[in-house]
C-alpha cells in the first residue's frame, strides 16, 4: 500500500487545504517552505532530537498493562506512556518542534489556542525554554473547568487570554486565536495544538507527533516480536491518535481505531463526534468532518473533558475514515469516567479524561479478541489536571 | 457586461470613484436590511454588500462578529438572504455582493447557489476563506454563470501572487488595509499607497480599500490612490447602537451620505 499524503496542494484526498484569508496565505507559504528545510536539515533534526530526550524524556516506554490485560481476560494490553513526558501529555512533541521553527523563521512571539490547557502549557513551557513571548488564548469556561492548569501557564511566564465567544470552549478559543495571527502574523509563530487548521499544519503537527508510532513499532517488536493487531487512540482534533497511525498507515494488517467523544450521548445531540455524525466541512482553514446544521453553522460540541470538546476534527483522519483506513468509534462521558477509574485502580496509572476515552474503547473491546492478540493503546496525557473535576462529578468533597 | 463592471465603467465616464456599503444581512432582521437597502442606495452608494452571518467569522473583529451574532439569533440563513435579494431586485438595480464565510455557501452546494444567487439577482461574491488556491470549482461555476467572485489581496501578499490574484478575480479587486481583520481604525495604515498603486499597475480591474476605512476623511485620504473605499464596521456600528429602526436608517444614511460627498467632492 502507498500512501503519500498531504499532496502537494495540502490536501489529504477531498479533506485539507488552506481555507484562511489572503493575509495569511504568505505565512503558510512561509512555513511549509521553512519546514521542508528544516526538516532535511540535519542540525534542526539533531538539535529536536537532542530536546525530545534531554528535556522531554523520550523516549516514552511501552508498558505492558498486564493487571488490565488479565482483569479484561482478552487481548494483551500495551501503553504508550506519553503521559510520562515532561509536562505530562504528548502536546510538547509538537511545540518543542514548532519552536525551534519560530527560532528558525526569526519570529520571536508565539500564540497558541488551549482546550484541556495541555497544549497551552507545552507551548507555554516550550517558549520558557526558548525565550519566546507566549500567549495563549484559552475559552472561560475551560479556564474554570482546568484552573490548575491556567496557573501553571502563568507561572511558566506565559499570558492567558480568556475568550468569552461562543461556547467559550477551545472551538472559540481556536477562531480567537487565528484573529490574533491575522493581526500578528508578521511576528507571531502559530502553533496549533492539533492535526487542524490550513495546510501545512496538520502535516507539520502529525510529523512532529508521529515519534509515538515510531517508537511503538521499534518497542513492540523488541517485546513481541510483532506488530500489534490493533492500534486505539482517543480523537478531539486528533494529534496523538494521528502520531500513534502514521507510521502504521501502510501496514494494512494493523487495525487502527480512533476514539471520539459521545458526551451525554449522541442522541442528546451534546457530543464531540464529528468523524461518526458529522458532515464535512469548513471550519478553522480546512476541509474535513464537522459538526454543523443544514445551514453551515457551526454546532457545539460537547465532552466532559476539554481536549476532545471541538467539532472539527483533523483532515487526514476525514481521508482515513474514507478510505476505510482507520475506523472511529465512540466512548460517553460516563464510559470515559469509568475507563478513569479502571486504569487508576489496575494500574495504578490515573490517564488524562481524554485518553480515559481509549481506555474504555479497550475495554469494551480486548475481551473478545484473542489472548494472543495485541493492542497497542496510546496514553495520551496524564490525569492530574482532571482529578478535581471527576471529584466534583463523583461527589467527593476535596 | 455585469451590474458590477457597468456601475465602475459609468463611474469611470464621470471621473468618480465607488463606495460600497457593507450591512450584515438579518442585523437585527431581515426588515431592518430591507429599510436599510433602500436608504443606502438613495444616500448615494454605488454598490452594496450584504455579510452572510457565519457561525465563526475568522476574518471579523468584535463588531461584525456580533452584527452576525444577532442576526443569526434572528433566524437569518442564506436561503433567506437570497429570497431577499430577489425581493429587493424588483425595485432596485444597485450592484449587490454577498459577502460570505465558505461554509455556508459549500452546505447550500455550491453550484445551487451560484445558480439561485444569480437568479436572485446577486452580481457578485467575497468569500475571504477562499483563496484562489482553493477556489478552482467555485470560480468556474461563477464564471459559467456570470457571477464575479471578488478577490482580496493584503499588505502581506507579495507580487507573485498579486499578479496571480488578479488573473482570477472578477468584478473589482479588494484591498484589506490592514494586517487584521475587519474593524475600525483611526487612520490608514502606513505603506498602503504604495502597496494600492503597485497593485493597479499590474490589474485592469479597480482597486477598492475596505477594513478600517470608517468615515468620510479616510475615505477622502483612500480614493486618492484606489478606485473606491468599501465601509461597513461603522455602519454595522450604528445598527447596533441605536434603539429604534427609524434611528438607525436616519444615521446610517447620514453616514453614507457623508462618506459619498466626501468622495465626490475631491474630484
Amino acid at each position: 500500500m502507498e500512501y503519500s499524503f498531504p499532496d502537494q496542494r495540502g490536501h489529504f484526498g477531498a479533506f485539507g487545504g488552506k481555507y484562511v484569508i489572503e493575509t495569511l496565505m504568505p505565512a503558510l507559504e512561509e512555513l511549509e517552505k521553512l519546514y521542508e528545510e528544516a526538516r532535511n536539515d540535519p542540525e534542526f533534526v539533531k538539535e529536536l532530537n537532542h530536546y525530545l530526550s534531554k528535556y522531554v524524556g523520550r523516549p516514552t516506554p511501552l508498558y505492558f498493562a498486564e493487571n488490565l490485560t488479565r482483569h479484561l481476560g482478552g487481548a494483551r494490553i500495551y501503553l504508550k506512556r506519553e503521559d510520562l513526558n515532561h509536562t505530562g501529555a504528548h502536546k510538547i512533541n509538537n511545540t518543542i518542534g514548532s519552536a525551534l521553527l519560530t527560532r528558525r523563521m526569526g519570529k520571536k512571539r508565539v500564540i497558541a489556542e488551549t482546550g484541556a490547557g495541555q497544549h497551552g502549557v507545552a507551548t507555554a513551557t516550550a517558549a520558557a525554554l526558548f525565550d519566546l513571548e507566549c500567549d495563549v488564548f484559552m475559552g472561560e469556561e475551560d479556564m474554570r473547568r482546568q484552573s490548575l492548569n491556567v496557573f501553571r501557564m502563568k507561572l511558566l511566564g506565559a499570558r492567558v487570554i480568556p475568550v468569552t465567544a461562543g461556547t467559550r470552549t477551545l472551538k472559540d478559543a481556536t477562531s480567537e486565536a487565528i484573529r490574533n495571527w491575522i493581526t500578528t502574523v508578521e511576528t507571531t509563530h502559530y502553533i496549533i495544538g492539533s492535526v487542524v487548521g490550513p495546510h501545512p499544519y496538520p502535516m507539520l503537527v502529525r510529523d512532529f507527533q508521529k515519534i509515538i508510532g515510531e517508537e511503538t513499532k521499534r518497542q513492540i517488536q523488541e517485546e513481541e516480536g510483532r506488530l500489534p493487531d490493533l492500534c486505539i487512540a482517543c480523537v478531539g482534533g486528533g494529534s496523538n491518535a494521528m502520531g500513534l497511525f502514521y507510521p502504521f498507515v501502510t501496514d494494512t494488517e494493523v487495525r487502527l481505531m480512533g476514539v471520539e467523544a459521545a458526551g451525554h450521548g449522541i442522541e442528546s445531540g451534546k457530543h464531540g463526534a464529528s468523524l461518526n455524525h458529522g458532515s464535512s466541512g469548513v471550519l478553522h482553514g480546512m476541509m474535513s468532518y464537522l459538526l454543523h446544521d443544514e445551514d453551515g453553522q457551526v454546532k457545539e460540541a460537547h465532552s466532559i473533558s476539554a481536549g476532545l470538546d471541538y467539532p472539527g476534527v483533523g483532515a487526514e483522519h476525514s481521508h482515513l475514515k474514507t478510505t476505510g483506513r482507520a475506523e472511529y468509534a465512540m466512548i460517553t462521558d460516563k464510559e470515559a469516567l469509568e475507563g478513569f477509574k479502571l486504569l487508576s485502580t489496575t494500574e495504578g496509572i490515573i490517564p488524562a479524561l481524554e485518553s480515559a476515552h481509549a481506555i474504555s474503547q479497550v475495554a469494551k473491546i480486548a475481551p473478545g479478541m484473542k489472548k494472543d492478540e495485541i493492542i497497542v493503546v496510546c496514553l495520551s496525557g496524564r490525569g492530574d489536571k482532571d482529578v478535581t473535576q471527576v471529584a466534583d462529578i463523583l461527589g467527593e468533597n476535596l | 457586461m455585469s451590474r458590477i463592471e457597468t456601475r465602475f465603467e459609468s463611474l469611470k465616464a464621470k471621473g468618480q470613484k465607488a463606495l460600497v456599503a457593507f450591512i450584515t444581512a438579518g442585523d437585527p432582521d431581515m426588515e431592518a436590511t430591507q429599510t436599510l437597502f433602500k436608504k443606502i442606495e438613495e444616500q448615494g452608494a454605488d454598490l452594496i454588500e450584504l455579510g452572510v452571518p457565519f457561525s465563526d467569522p475568522l476574518a471579523d473583529g468584535p463588531v461584525i462578529q456580533a452584527a452576525s451574532q444577532r442576526s443569526l439569533e434572528a433566524g437569518t440563513t442564506l436561503k433567506k438572504i437570497i429570497a431577499l435579494v430577489k425581493e429587493i431586485r424588483k425595485t432596485s438595480q444597485l450592484p449587490i455582493i454577498l459577502m460570505s464565510s465558505f461554509n455556508p455557501i459549500y452546505v447550500y452546494g455550491e453550484e445551487t447557489f451560484v445558480r439561485d444567487a444569480v437568479s436572485a439577482g446577486v452580481d457578485g461574491v467575497i468569500i475571504p476563506d477562499l483563496p484562489p488556491e482553493e477556489a478552482g470549482d467555485f470560480l468556474a461555476l461563477a464564471d459559467a454563470k456570470g457571477l464575479d467572485m471578488i478577490m482580496l489581496m493584503a499588505p502581506t501578499t507579495s507580487e507573485a501572487r498579486v499578479r496571480m490574484i488578479s488573473e482570477k478575480s472578477r468584478g473589482f479587486i479588494y484591498y484589506i488595509s490592514v494586517t487584521g481583520t475587519t474593524g475600525t481604525r483611526n487612520k490608514l495604515s502606513e505603506g498602503i499607497k504604495e502597496k494600492v498603486e503597485s497593485i493597479c499597475k499590474v490589474t485592469s480591474l479597480p482597486v477598492l480599500i475596505g477594513f478600517g476605512i470608517s468615515g468620510p476623511e479616510q475615505a477622502e485620504e483612500a480614493i486618492k490612490f484606489s478606485d473606491g473605499v468599501i465601509v461597513g464596521s461603522s455602519i454595522v456600528k450604528i445598527i447596533a447602537g441605536e434603539e429604534s429602526l427609524a434611528d438607525r436608517v436616519e444615521k446610517v444614511g447620514q453616514l453614507v451620505s457623508d462618506i459619498k460627498r466626501a468622495i465626490s467632492s475631491s474630484h
